[in-house]
């Protein structure tokens, strides 16, 4: 069973959250069925990509070649760390997200089809984050940009109408770039394999069509992450979804561009030549800079929030700036408790919501009082966002603005320092105007918040304490994740090795 | 021969981005549409576009002819055309419905996610 179980250890986190998927869809009329399947599967994924991470770690790169097609020619699966970790991190904020919901989701949204879509969506994540072939990485992109668009309109509000239009255009344009990048790849490379693409692509010659594809890349990626000159998607749509909604895409969505943008900047183009590392170092100062100056002029807690992940998306493309093996495990390491921390405040957001009945901040107040529990609950992720030692977020930040001192570009971690600065007024903004002053109504009616909302909260404030007091695991998996991402020999020779142990004839 | 794939995929990239352009939701659509067709175009040409036999293997042997097409160029196509169809489609509901909800077809009258807890209206009912 042990030895099944690792053997097929790439297969489930794919096939569980699509079989819960095709369950809730065909319970459709049953949500309070579809409720229960919906947890059943979010854990057992969880239990899946844990499974997985246990044989990354025990074996090494873990390959499969579906159908049993021969590399290159196959489409290939793959998982290494850093790919194995995001599957486990994003598989825990499903499950916090699938029990929040069992406290959050009114029974129309239910019946909107909330459980198929959002099973979906995870499909097309942890293919994203699993999938070793260029063109398959495409069409899990499409997976969760349709699955998106379901969620984004899930109470058909005439907001979430005119945001899911800003999205869907935009993210389309991406999704074009991206498939035109891919062709003009193939056209100069032959093969669509990452592995293969690693080993043709040195060799090939430096060409026109091979620079316009590496900036088309960039640009398609970018669209998707957020970074600075194209975020404008992600404020105008976020906060129009369900706060639920907003929670899972702000934890995922972008994280899976700037995954893509990690995969493909490093193992198929260098970071170094072509001009890519000035423009991705501007990239970041920008997304760093304007995500948090969008933030400060917001009073909408949903609001301020999406812009703070545009200004986070710019700490972790630091590390890819710079792209010292310190950087990329200081992004490794980002992401992971940038993933924990911001669907947290989401959640947080949504506990407020439900405990004030509203999302603008001058009307509400008085949270420290009838609810002391839910600002411990805010103050832990809000800190660690704005990178308050001893939490998450100091690890992280120090981190990559270490790296960027010692990879000559202090004034990147110049800009990481100063943008810290005003994560913690927008941070203490909403801590002031939410908890801290009395409520502006005269009969304040507060509203208890239920277990089912707390619950997810503090399980993902603990996973915050944990990595913020004992990091040296996570440091250490994250130097680990990171040499095996800029080593692509060990890709390459992983995905072609598992020709021989599959039997299949060359 | 693509010489003249590259103009008219030049062409038709132009007219969508132009209509992606536009502020009226329908045009964007149809730019959508015209972008992706074009792209398809351009995958066919990057894979190598020559005057051959269709890539079907015949009867009684194990491999492809060597003057038979490229298959895989045709392959990614067809997967591409799908996904495009189904998004476009989704898309053109969507355009529907925020047209009867909206009552507007221009961007510049769909404002009602900027208007969702936006910074600036309840200071101007302070102010004002």
């Amino acid at each position: 069973m042990a030895d099944f179980l690792n053997e097929t250890a790439l297969f489930w986190p794919l096939a569980i959250p699509l079989a819960t998927a095709a369950l809730c869809a065909a319970l459709w009329s049953l949500p309070r069925w579809q409720r229960g399947a919906n947890l059943v599967g979010l854990g057992l994924t969880l239990a899946a990509s844990l499974v997985l991470l246990n044989a990354v770690m025990s074996d090494g790169i873990q390959v499969k070649q579906f159908g049993g097609w021969a590399p290159p020619f196959g489409i290939s699966f793959v998982a290494d760390q850093f790919s194995a970790a995001m599957v486990v991190i994003s598989s825990i904020l499903a499950l916090a997200a699938g029990v929040f919901a069992t406290a959050d989701l009114r029974r129309r949204q239910e019946r909107s089809g909330f459980y198929p879509l959002f099973n979906g969506l995870m499909v097309g994540v942890n293919g994203a984050f699993l999938t070793g072939d260029i063109f398959n990485l495409y069409v899990w992109f499409e997976v969760m940009l349709i699955t998106t668009l379901g969620l984004i309109t899930l109470d058909r509000t005439r907001a979430q109408l005119d945001g899911a239009i800003k999205y869907a255009v935009l993210n389309l344009f991406s999704t074009i770039l991206f498939l035109m990048a891919i062709g003009l790849l193939y056209g100069v490379t032959g093969t669509l394999n990452m592995a293969d693409l690693a080993i043709v692509l040195p060799q090939a010659q430096g060409s026109v069509a091979l620079t316009v594809a590496a900036m088309m890349f960039l640009l398609a990626f970018g669209i998707k992450a957020g970074f600075f000159p194209m975020f404008f998607w992600l404020p105008a749509s976020y906060h129009t979804a369900s706060i639920i909604v907003s929670a899972v895409f702000a934890g995922l969505l972008t994280k899976v561009g700037v995954y893509a943008c990690f995969r493909v900047f490093t193992l198929l183009f260098e970071v170094e030549d072509g001009g890519i590392r000035p423009l991705v170092a501007f990239f970041a100062a920008g997304t760093m800079v304007f995500g948090v100056f969008g933030a400060a002029i917001q009073w909408d807690v949903r609001r301020i929030l999406s812009f703070h992940i545009i200004s986070q998306i710019g700490y972790i493309m630091l590390g890819l700036a710079i792209a010292t093996p310190l950087a990329l495990a200081g992004a490794v390491f980002y992401i992971i408790h940038h993933i924990v921390v911001k669907a947290n405040l989401f959640f947080v957001a949504g506990a407020i919501h439900r405990a004030t009945g509203t999302y603008d901040l001058r009307k509400a107040g008085g949270l420290m009082k009838s609810s002391p529990l839910l600002a411990v609950l805010f103050l832990i992720p809000a800190l660690s966002l704005a990178g308050i030692p001893p939490l998450s977020g100091f690890w992280a930040k120090f981190m990559v603005i270490d790296a960027s001192f010692r990879g000559d570009a202090a004034w990147l971690g110049a800009v990481a320092l100063f943008v810290g600065l005003l994560t913690v007024f927008s941070m203490s903004k909403i801590w002031i105007e939410a908890f801290w002053k009395d409520s502006p109504r005269k009969t304040a009616r507060v509203r208890s918040v239920p277990a089912g909302m707390l619950a997810p909260i503090a399980a993902l404030c603990a996973i915050t304490l944990v990595i913020g007091f004992n990091p040296e695991p996570l440091v250490a998996f994250s130097h680990l994740a990171a040499d095996t991402m800029a080593d692509q020999a060990q890709f390459i020779a992983a995905v072609f090795n598992e020709r021989q142990i599959a039997g299949v004839q060359p | 021969m693509s010489l003249v794939y590259a103009f008219a995929i030049a062409a038709q990239m132009g007219c969508g981005v132009y209509l992606l352009l536009s502020r009226h939701v329908v045009r964007i659509l149809l730019g959508v549409v015209l972008l992706s067709a074009a792209t398809n175009l351009l995958i066919f040409v990057a894979g190598g576009l020559v005057f051959t036999a269709p890539p079907v293997i015949a009867q009684g042997t194990q491999m492809l002819g060597g003057e038979a097409a490229n298959p895989l160029p045709q392959a990614l196509i067809l997967t591409a055309i799908v996904i495009g169809f189904a998004l476009v489609a989704f898309a053109a509901a969507l355009v529907l419905k925020a047209y009867r909800a909206m009552g507007s077809v221009f961007t510049s009258e769909q404002t009602d996610a900027e208007a969702l807890g936006t910074p600036f209206d309840a200071e101007v009912a302070r102010n004002g």
